[in-house]
C-alpha cells in the first residue's frame, strides 16, 4: 500500500497571516433526506446532529457541515473515513442515500492571524464582516470554487478540490504577501 | 451588479457566484404540438423591457436552481423564490404590481 499523502504535502506561507494546506483530513460525504430521522438517529449515536442551514456542528472529535438542502459533509481523521463510510451506509439500512469517502478528492487550507479575513476579502465574493463562527460558505475564490467557514479564533479553514489545490496555494500566498494588507 | 438571495441555502450571493439560466416558467411543446407551437417554445422568448421572470443556479454555492425577478431596466430584484413551483408566488406578484402599475402580467 503506497503511502497516503495531502495535494501539497503541508506546504505553508507567512506573510501578513499564515497560510497552510493542512494536510490529510478525512471527508465524508453525506447525500440524504436531511429531515430522515435514520440519518438523525444514525448521527445521534456518534455525538452528532444534523446542522442547521449552513451550520458547522462539532461533536464525538468530528465536525459535520451543512453544504446543500441535501448534503452534507463530515470531518473525520483520514485514517478511519473509509471504515466511517462503510459503517453509515450499512447503519441507514435501505433508505436511499450516498454516503462516499471523498478525502482524496479534496485539499484542505487554513488561514491564520490577526488579519486573516483580508487574503480572502481579495479572493471571495463574501462579506466576511458579517460571516459568523462556525458557518460554512461555500463560494468561489477567483476562479475555483470553494468552501470556507471560521473554524476557530483567528483561523479560517478552507476547502477546494485537489485538482485545483496548487492554484489555491498560488492565490493563498499572493494575497497574503506582506505589505499587501487591505487595512 | 446583481445581487440575489438564494432561497435554498439562504446566501446573499452576487452575480458572479450565480449561473444565468434563461427565462423561467416557458411552457413545454414536445410530441403531439403543432409545428407554430413547437417553435414558439424553442425559439421565441418575451425579451420584455421591464419585470423578467429568470431562472438562476448558485453554481458557486449549495449547487441548486432557484427563480428570481427582476427589471431589466433598472435591474432592481423584485424577489427570488423555489424553482419547485409552475407560477410566481402571489405575495411576488402583488409586490411587482404595486411598484409597476403599468405591468402587463408574468404570463
Amino acid at each position: 500500500m503506497p503511502e497516503a499523502v495531502s495535494a501539497l504535502k503541508g506546504v505553508s506561507h507567512t506573510g501578513f497571516a499564515t497560510v497552510a494546506e493542512a494536510g490529510l483530513t478525512g471527508m465524508i460525504q453525506i447525500r440524504a433526506d436531511l429531515a430522515s430521522p435514520r440519518l438523525a438517529a444514525v448521527l445521534a449515536e456518534r455525538g452528532l446532529a444534523v446542522p442547521e442551514q449552513r451550520k458547522v456542528v462539532t461533536g464525538g472529535g468530528r465536525r459535520l457541515a451543512w453544504m446543500s438542502p441535501d448534503e452534507l459533509l463530515l470531518f473525520c481523521s483520514y485514517d478511519e473515513a473509509p471504515v466511517l463510510a462503510g459503517d453509515l451506509t450499512a447503519e441507514m439500512g435501505g433508505e436511499h442515500a450516498l454516503i462516499v469517502n471523498v478525502s482524496d478528492m479534496r485539499a484542505v487550507f487554513t488561514i491564520t492571524g490577526a488579519k486573516r479575513d483580508e487574503v480572502l476579502m481579495k479572493l471571495c465574493p463574501v462579506d466576511f464582516a458579517t460571516l459568523p463562527e462556525m458557518e460554512l460558505r461555500r463560494t468561489r475564490a477567483a476562479q475555483t470554487g470553494v468552501a470556507l467557514w471560521r473554524s476557530g479564533p483567528e483561523e479560517i479553514t478552507l476547502i477546494c478540490f485537489r485538482s485545483v489545490a496548487g492554484y489555491m496555494m498560488g492565490l493563498l500566498e499572493t494575497a497574503s504577501r506582506k505589505g499587501g494588507e487591505i487595512f | 451588479m446583481l445581487t440575489l438571495t438564494c432561497p435554498c441555502c439562504g446566501v446573499t450571493a452576487e452575480e458572479t457566484e450565480l449561473t444565468y439560466g434563461h427565462e423561467a416558467h416557458l411552457k413545454r411543446f414536445g410530441p403531439g404540438s403543432t409545428d407554430a407551437e413547437f417553435e414558439d417554445y424553442l425559439f421565441n422568448r418575451k425579451n420584455p423591457k421591464g419585470v423578467h421572470f429568470e431562472r438562476w443556479r448558485h453554481s458557486y454555492g449549495c449547487g441548486k436552481w432557484f427563480l428570481a425577478a427582476r427589471s431589466t431596466v433598472t435591474l432592481e430584484v423584485y424577489g427570488t423564490y423555489s424553482a419547485q413551483t409552475t407560477e410566481p408566488p402571489a405575495e411576488l406578484i402583488a409586490k411587482i404590481k404595486e411598484k409597476c402599475p403599468g405591468w402587463e402580467g408574468w404570463q
